[in-house]
């Protein structure tokens, strides 16, 4: 992500030549890379940039199943719909829908649990596995295994064992002599039944990315600061962690837009009538396009809404980052 | 020699990638058999068979004509046929829910089916069913199967407790407590899902709209009993507290291992009962009209699925699929398939001594004989879709019935199209 702030670094040279002269300067000099990279943006720009075009305008009209464009064989029926302007934002972002913002919250929160406990479990457990124990590529292999599970394989399992009357979960409370849960059923436990599968699913990838970032770290700097006197808080706090630094930003980062976009988990976990309270602004969007009447405006104004965020987010989460480096 | 392999494999895989994308409806060799292609979005497990065995019959009577049979589940089918439908490629033949119908039919993917080859039979199928199939007077698809819910019961846990099958909700709710003293085993299992709440809609003379003044009725007085019934039974424990997720599921796994005496629920799902180690007498699984409610009436909804033809396809291939759903409509095939599974036939001279010698079937048809056919108004799976989201909402407590029904009523008028001009209680 390039931003438009002057950078420190550049500040006080004198100005720039302008952008054609620089364009035409790099295009004299560099013309063979511009020409080996000319089919990746032709191919991306089919592949993104013309759906992401199109959602961008069918969130301007009033599109939905029954006048939109269709080829039937061999009779084709031109589309029908009209350009609404701003409608369709207004209704959403005024909350006039009564989805957005509820659903929005509740996105929030799902994200930001998730990230946090698929970051803190992936760490405690790195640290585990980067020192000399017996069987240690084993253990490293039996927790990969959940990122090796396909998702929708995982998300079915997981129901199986949640269901309130034949899951397994009720059947060892029942024997711990507890109730039973509605696991799936009480709006508050969705809740905790989706988080929790999507944290057993999500720790691996975190647990390998900090195991990576902690063995890049030299020993070096652990010695020196046992030299100092620091005592194992004191080295995590001060070595281990501003060492993992980069590998976190990029992790979190990442990490945040998967989950506020994963799909799969809420989607066939819960259902299509269960979910009323539990579902998350890709899901419902979904729901917009593919479910019941076909909204295809609708749910492209809630794609457009999800992708300005993360955008946003993504843009001021690497300034912070930018302005704390700088800082140090 | 690596470069070599290389670039085989890039050719190969561009080969590859060339004809994987190739139309699925079978290509029309000039005087070559048409392959058509069918969505059957029956039992895959227990329906399936039975239809594959008809299409072999089909072939062989049809030399010029190949059946490419899909099975698709049920949940699915629906909007998978929309997004091929829309993009020209859904299949000739799709097993469609009476309910589907009109809502395709109105994006224009169906082919009307007047006075062709598939409806040469039209006036020995039940009226009532030929006209749900119609949109604006134009014939849409031909009725294959036909279902009403029903009261199903273990008679071995009934006559243990020493109850007779209830004519009344109160009578089952008294029934169900017996049950439970007598034998321990739960009284009854309610699919949480708003279909299955009609019988208690209509039992209070309640309806989902009334076409007739244009307005919506989901939440006029009748209704609202209707469902506080439902809340009352699994409050007192008659119903067992149902799972949100997997209720149907869980309803059948309970009623087929006998852990529960009664369920509500229709002739396709009898296959599977016979399944269950409840019943491995069949003579065991009693079937009853669903019990009335204070209304004094019992009232069922009629369900079933039609044929369709899609719209897109050539001439060639729609000439073909209005063959085929012509011959699997046919009294014979009718016959075969009601034997085979337990579906239940369309057309009365389909009802042969054959059929009606099985007590489960001849049992629903009864029941048929006085089921309420759904509202005639497209957009009828919408209106399900968003009624169970509110009616679970309901039964778990979250909101009250009053409340969940009018949201409901008012999310119909808002998001059906064809509601837009009902007015609302």
């Amino acid at each position: 992500m390039k931003t438009a702030t002057a950078d420190p670094a550049t500040a006080g040279r004198p100005p720039r030549a302008g952008l054609l002269t620089r364009m035409k300067r790099s295009y004299d000099r560099h013309w063979y890379a511009w020409a080996m990279v000319l089919p990746v943006v032709l191919v991306i720009g089919v592949l993104i940039a013309y759906p992401l075009g199109r959602g961008v305008y069918l969130s301007f009209t009033d599109a939905n199943e029954l006048n939109v464009a269709k080829q039937l064989g061999a009779t084709e029926i031109p589309a029908t719909y009209q350009f609404v302007g701003f409608d369709n934002y207004w209704r959403v972002l005024s909350g006039a829908d009564g989805e957005f913002y509820p659903k929005l919250a509740w996105t929030v929160v799902w994200t930001v649990s998730c990230v946090f406990f698929h970051y803190t479990i992936g760490l405690g457990l790195a640290l585990l596995l980067n020192r000399k124990l017996k069987g240690r590529s084993l253990y490293r292999v039996l927790l990969i295994l959940p990122w090796a599970v396909p998702a929708f394989v995982a998300t079915y399992i997981w129901r199986m064992m949640y269901n309130s009357e034949s899951g397994i979960f009720n059947a060892l409370l029942g024997q711990l002599g507890f109730a039973p849960v509605d696991w799936l059923g009480d709006t508050f436990m969705q809740k905790v039944a989706v988080i929790g599968v999507n944290v057993w699913l999500g720790v691996p990838f975190m647990m390998v990315a900090v195991l990576g970032g902690l063995q890049s770290i030299s020993s070096e700097q652990y010695e020196a600061a046992e030299m100092d006197g620091a005592n194992a808080w004191q080295r995590f706090r001060h070595v281990t962690l501003p060492g993992l630094r980069p590998v976190s930003a990029t992790v979190i980062l990442l990490g945040t837009i998967w989950t506020f976009n994963m799909f799969p988990i809420i989607y066939l976990m819960l259902g299509e009538a269960n979910a009323l309270h539990s579902e998350i602004l890709v899901t419902y969007a979904y729901r917009l396009a593919f479910g019941s009447v076909r909204d295809y405006a609708g749910a492209a104004t809630y794609g457009i809404l999800i992708l300005s965020m993360l955008l946003v987010f993504a843009v001021f989460y690497r300034r912070m980052l930018n302005r704390q480096e700088a800082a140090r | 020699m690596r470069r070599g392999i290389a670039a085989t494999a890039l050719v190969a895989s561009l080969a590859l990638a060339a004809t994987a994308c190739g139309g699925d409806s079978g290509d029309k060799a000039s005087g070559g058999p048409v392959t058509i292609t069918w969505w059957d979005t029956s039992d895959a497990t227990n329906e399936a068979p039975t239809y594959k065995k008809l299409i072999a019959k089909f072939e062989a009577a049809n030399k010029d004509i190949k059946v490419k049979y899909q099975n698709v589940p049920f949940a699915e089918a629906e909007q998978k046929y929309k997004t091929a439908a829309q993009a020209g490629n859904a299949p000739d033949v799709l097993r469609a829910d009476v309910g589907w119908t009109a809502g395709l039919a109105e994006n224009q993917y169906l082919a009307p089916l007047d006075n062709t080859p598939a409806t040469k039979e039209i006036d020995s199928f039940n009226k009532g069913l030929v006209d749900g199939a119609k949109v604006d007077g134009k014939l849409y698809g031909v009725p294959q199967v036909t279902d009403a819910l029903a009261l199903l019961y273990n008679k071995e846990i009934f006559a243990k407790a020493g109850v007779q099958p209830p004519k009344t909700w109160a009578e089952l709710s008294a029934a169900a407590k017996t049950i439970k003293k007598k034998t321990g085993v739960d009284g009854i299992y309610l699919n949480p899902d708003s279909y299955f709440a009609l019988p208690f809609l209509y039992g209070e003379g309640g309806m989902m709209v009334d076409t007739d003044n244009k307005k919506i009725t989901i939440n006029d007085a009748a209704a609202k009993k209707g469902v506080q019934t439902v809340v009352d039974m699994i409050k007192d424990g008659t119903a067992v507290k149902p799972d949100y997720t997997d209720g149907y599921n869980n309803m059948q796994a309970a009623f087929k291992d006998g852990k529960v005496a009664m369920v509500i629920n229709g002739p396709w799902s009898t296959a599977d009962d016979l399944t269950g180690k409840a019943f491995k007498n069949k003579a065991n699984l009693g079937v009853a009209s669903v019990p009335s409610g204070s209304a004094g009436k019992a009232g069922t909804p009629t369900g079933g699925h039609n044929l369709v033809v899609y719209n897109g396809s050539d001439a060639a291939h729609k000439d073909a699929a209005q063959k085929f759903v012509a011959f699997m409509t046919s009294a014979a095939s009718q016959e075969f398939a009601a034997t085979e599974t337990g579906v239940l036939p369309t057309r009365d001279d389909a009802y042969t001594v054959k059929v009606v010698a099985d007590p489960i079937r001849a049992a629903f048809k009864d029941v048929l004989a006085d089921s309420t056919a759904r509202p005639a108004v497209s957009g009828v799976s919408d209106m399900f879709a968003e009624w169970t989201k509110q009616y679970i909402e309901i039964l778990k407590g979250n909101t009250t019935v009053e409340k969940g029904l009018d949201t409901t009523a008012d999310k119909w008028k808002s998001t059906v199209k064809s509601l837009k001009d009902y007015s609302v209680e």
